[in-house]
């Protein structure tokens, strides 16, 4: 056991400790989403909870074991947050586009099957966003 | 405010801000430096950004803008575990369109980021001879609530403070 934990007070382990637990259940179930979920399109969901709220407590509950130990403000988890923030999208929006390029061209291969979704007019692009191709 | 030498105030503030904050000091020595890398940067990355730095207007929306984002991507957050855990196979997802009137790339770069913060939905693209933007949404009920959603409550303030004369 580390002696430091023990000298940590109680308004401040009890917020870290809760923080602790709900960011890593929701890293665990953004993970549990990329092995449940059955199409591409829904297991870019997955890891965004993760960044956001999972690595959200993360930080924060770093932040107050830091400050509370060190006995001064240490916020240069911040920092992480910004550039997780900054980035994260611009990866998402990528893989995403990248994959919509993808099921583009194999419908442009496989003619035929475009013929048979014919009665999906509605949607945004001409492949079945429903099933794994 | 732009002079010569500091085309863009804010990025070079936040710039010292980030050099102190990597080296947890407010030392004079690490002021000096990071004021040093903070005026240096921006003149140097000059010729990579096409665009004139956007001023920054209405800071009031612009907050109110970000506090409302981060209360919708922490609720969005518990739906999308919720239907991870419990309804992973049965969810609705799909593509759906939605016409912006924001033409503003800055406007347009902070909409993308916000809503692909944004647990349950991704930015896929600007469709092309259109201003209309794809989007995907994981579960999805009400397609008309979505867009009335992002018209009002994203687009609505970004057209505020990026095309206001």
């Amino acid at each position: 056991m580390n002696p430091q934990l023990e000298s940590l007070p109680l308004w401040a382990s009890l917020p870290i400790t809760l923080l602790l637990l709900l960011g890593s259940a929701i890293v665990l179930i953004g993970a549990l989403g990329l092995v449940r979920l059955p199409h591409f399109f829904q297991r870019i969901h997955g890891p965004a909870i993760t960044i956001t709220l999972g690595t959200g407590s993360i930080l924060i509950a770093s932040m107050i074991y830091f400050s509370a130990l060190q006995s001064r403000l240490v916020i240069h988890e911040l920092l992480i947050t910004v550039f997780v923030m900054l980035t994260a999208p611009v990866v998402a929006m990528l893989l995403m586009r990248t994959a919509v390029y993808r099921d583009l061209r194999a419908r442009d291969r496989r003619p035929i099957v475009s013929a048979n979704k014919s009665k999906t007019t509605t949607e945004v692009y001409p492949f079945s966003s429903k099933e794994e191709p | 405010m732009t002079l010569r030498w500091l085309p863009s105030p804010a990025l070079s503030g936040a710039l010292l801000i980030m050099w102190l904050l990597l080296n947890q000091s407010i030392a004079p020595a690490q002021m000096l430096l990071g004021s040093v890398l903070a005026i240096a940067a921006p003149l140097l990355a000059r010729p990579l950004r096409p665009l004139a730095p956007a001023p920054l207007r209405k800071p009031l929306v612009l907050a109110r803008l970000l506090f409302m984002s981060m209360i919708e991507i922490v609720r969005s957050c518990f739906n999308v575990s919720r239907i991870i855990l419990f309804n992973a196979k049965g969810v609705q997802s799909q593509f759906i369109q939605v016409p912006l009137d924001l033409k503003d790339p800055y406007g347009l770069a902070l909409l993308s980021c916000l809503i692909n913060s944004t647990p349950g939905t991704v930015w896929v693209e600007q469709l092309p001879d259109s201003n209309d933007l794809a989007l995907h949404v994981f579960d999805l009920h009400d397609e008309q609530w979505w867009i009335d959603t992002i018209k009002t409550r994203y687009e609505q303030p970004l057209i505020e403070i990026f095309e206001h004369e």
